[in-house]
């Protein structure tokens, strides 16, 4: 079995370790023999959805976002359909945004893709910066990540990644992170998200498996000690605590 | 008003001295109190300077640059203010000037030579305009702090615009801070690598792809690392400046050396980014109008007391400690223990601070695999988040130990390691590190 993994303009948008998601899927593939080919796109390059297996949307700058958001509305209908078609997705922080309808700012309005029916608003005073910790229904061992982000993003009537048990989430008010829509991820976590979250990692590997190879799949355990001892850290050291992103004010 | 600044002056002095022997770095709570009592005092302290005040920026090598210029300086027989420790902020900087004030108030110095922390120099410039600033380079640090890159060169910038006067002695191989200097409207000059050095550059993260002045995409002739190198933009007309200070003839092994101009420079240290730290050093000194003929002997003399490159020998075991707390410095650190042939241990301490930037996402952006090719013999993985450290060495396929205390790591490496150790820690494992170092070889 083999897959390919197609990573959304990385010159722009590697804000917060995403390589580290490319390394994590790739290596938890080849470690079961199963073949993992990345594609790194860069802005002109012209995207062939119909050979990707997984895509990789991660965060950027304020600025390098814009740049993105203006290519991706050119690629929005393939993007789509991709989705719509099971495709999986894996959106980080600004990708996650440029998923959704708009990102609005006292400046203007950033137009998103509208993949995922959710909104996206700055808010008012801080972002919201620390670690984080979700349940999810998804996966038996909790997810833990760092979050930075000014938006605050209302998902309607999506279903969460998970619920926030430390941090602060979509919009820090709503005690719920991220969106799960068909084969699609969208969160705020990185740290990178993957190498400390095996579980999300295998999940997007299965899906893509089992739509590319119309067959359920199960995959191999694995023994991921290391990375079990680093996510029970975070877990153990935030869980019962409060958050306090209220303290966190930028540094400017 | 006298009498204020000597109570400013008499009580930092004592608060640094209590400090100290509780074994704290009071340094800045000394600059605070000393500010609150006096908050002209760093305003006049910083008039008495007799000749010029320097200050030096950047996310890497302000240090190190800053203390070289100040031994540099003192070896032409000056009296220097400088912050040694690295507290570069409000306080620290105020600190520099109060305790190197006598006890009637006033200052004795002809120069003072300042590191300055990015976002803080909008906060220091209201009190003293320097007549130097030496911009070292603009890499990605403590996004959790400091917010995007974009946000530091707008800080940087209007800092600038605060000081008209001040001159910028710029790194023109960076085109981030060689576009914030241009666009202050300060006058500046440039210091760089003209010629290609490396055949090939490693796989970093690279930042500012895309000109800073039109947005279009940035070409290289050539990288010397990370983003720096010989940089033009692909539609208008922004590129690498003219080089004032050039350094060519560079030798990395086993002796830095090159040449500026007819001058030959030559270290005892290693690191291909302390070339820039020196040619920095050596145009901020030039500017200033000194000759600094014997610039090749401070550098043999100079020995980092501050975790930079420090050299510890303990028990038969030559031990190099130094600062990786961002991914282009931790990707020149690599560098320079692939610049040593020998076997050697590596212990990688990471914690989580506040000063750290509590998001260690960034270890993901260094480029652990060159691991692999160092002739390493063992890895220890140390402090806070060690478990993040070893699984990010996983991904590379390289197996690392645990061992959250450093002391014990250190301990272990020096009774079975190869003789040969690095101890790379991030800001907050500094100090405490050094001590332990310092403690281990009065134990000889």
């Amino acid at each position: 079995m083999e897959l390919t993994i197609g990573h959304l303009y990385p010159d722009l948008l590697n804000l917060y370790g995403d390589r580290g998601n490319i390394q994590c899927m790739k290596k938890r593939c080849e470690w079961r023999g199963i073949g993992a080919r990345v594609i790194q796109y860069e802005l002109g390059d012209s995207i062939d959805f119909s050979k990707l297996d997984i895509v990789l949307l991660g965060g950027g700058s304020d600025r390098e976002q814009m740049i993105v958001g203006d290519r991706l509305m050119e690629i929005e209908d393939e993007f789509r359909a991709y989705v719509e078609d099971d495709g999986v997705v894996i959106a980080v922080c600004g990708g996650y945004q440029l998923l959704g309808n708009y990102y609005q700012t006292p400046e203007g309005r950033i137009e998103g893709l509208g993949i995922v029916d959710l909104d996206t608003e700055q808010g008012k005073d801080f972002r919201l910066i620390d670690n984080i910790v979700l349940e999810s229904d998804l996966f038996s061992m909790p997810i833990v990540g760092f979050e930075n982000h000014g938006g605050r993003t209302n998902i309607k009537n999506n279903k969460p990644l998970g619920k926030v048990i430390y941090g602060s989430g979509n919009d820090s008010v709503s005690g719920y992170e991220g969106v799960v829509y068909k084969n699609v991820i969208g969160t705020y976590l990185h740290g990178p998200l993957l190498p400390k979250n095996p579980q999300i990692a295998d999940y997007l590997i299965r899906k893509a498996l089992e739509r590319k190879y119309k067959q359920p799949v199960t995959l191999a355990e694995l023994p991921d000690i290391e990375e079990k001892e680093a996510n029970a850290y975070i877990y153990n050291r935030f869980k019962g605590k409060v958050s306090k992103p209220q303290n966190q004010e930028q540094l400017v | 008003m006298k009498l204020r600044r000597m109570a400013a002056v008499w009580t930092a002095k004592i608060v640094a001295k209590i400090c100290k022997m509780m074994g704290k770095q009071g340094v800045t709570w000394a600059g605070k109190i000393a500010l609150s009592m006096d908050p002209a005092i760093l305003t006049e302290l910083a008039d008495e300077v007799r000749e010029k005040i320097y200050v030096v920026c950047g996310t890497n090598g302000k240090t190190t640059t800053n203390n070289l210029l100040c031994s540099t300086l003192e070896a032409q027989g000056k009296k220097v203010i400088c912050n040694h420790t690295g507290s570069n902020m409000l306080n620290g900087c105020v600190a520099a000037f109060v305790l190197s004030a006598k006890n009637n108030g006033r200052l004795d110095a002809d120069y003072a030579c300042i590191e300055v922390d990015e976002a803080s120099a909008l906060r220091i410039f209201p009190h003293f305009q320097p007549d130097y600033m030496v911009l070292t380079n603009l890499f990605r640090d403590q996004l959790d702090r400091y917010g995007e890159i974009d946000i530091t060169m707008n800080l940087m910038m209007e800092a600038m615009r605060m000081a008209p006067q001040m001159k910028i002695i710029v790194n023109a191989d960076d085109a981030l801070s060689t576009y914030v200097a241009m666009e202050s409207g300060n006058p500046y000059v440039t210091y760089g690598i003209g010629d290609k050095v490396f055949e090939e550059s490693i796989n970093e993260i690279k930042e500012g792809r895309f000109c800073k002045k039109c947005g279009a995409k940035m070409e290289y002739h050539f990288y010397h690392f990370s983003q720096l190198g010989d940089y033009y933009c692909s539609h208008c007309d922004f590129k690498r400046p003219e080089i004032k200070y050039n350094a060519t003839n560079i030798q990395t092994q086993n002796q830095l050396s090159f040449d500026v101009g007819t001058r030959h420079i030559a270290a005892n240290y290693r690191g291909f980014y302390n070339v820039y730290n020196i040619l920095a050093c050596y145009a901020a000194a030039r500017e200033g109008g000194l000759e600094i003929a014997n610039f090749t002997d401070v550098l043999k003399k100079y020995n980092p007391e501050n975790g930079r490159n420090e050299h510890f020998s303990i028990k038969g075991t030559e031990i190099i400690l130094n600062l990786a707390k961002n991914p282009a410095g931790f990707n020149q650190n690599i560098s320079a223990v692939m610049e040593d042939e020998k076997k050697k241990d590596l212990i990688i301490l990471i914690n989580d601070n506040d000063q750290d930037g509590t998001d260690v996402s960034w270890l993901w952006d260094v480029d652990f695999d060159r691991l692999a090719d160092a002739n390493v013999s063992s890895i220890t993985v140390s402090g806070i988040r060690c478990q993040d450290m070893r699984l990010r060495l996983k991904y590379v396929d390289i197996t690392s130990k645990v061992e959250p205390d450093v002391e014990k790591a250190i301990r272990e490496s020096i009774a079975c390691g190869c003789g040969n150790l690095y101890v790379l820690v991030n800001y907050t494992g500094l100090y405490s590190t050094h001590n332990i170092l310092k403690k281990m070889e009065n134990e000889n």
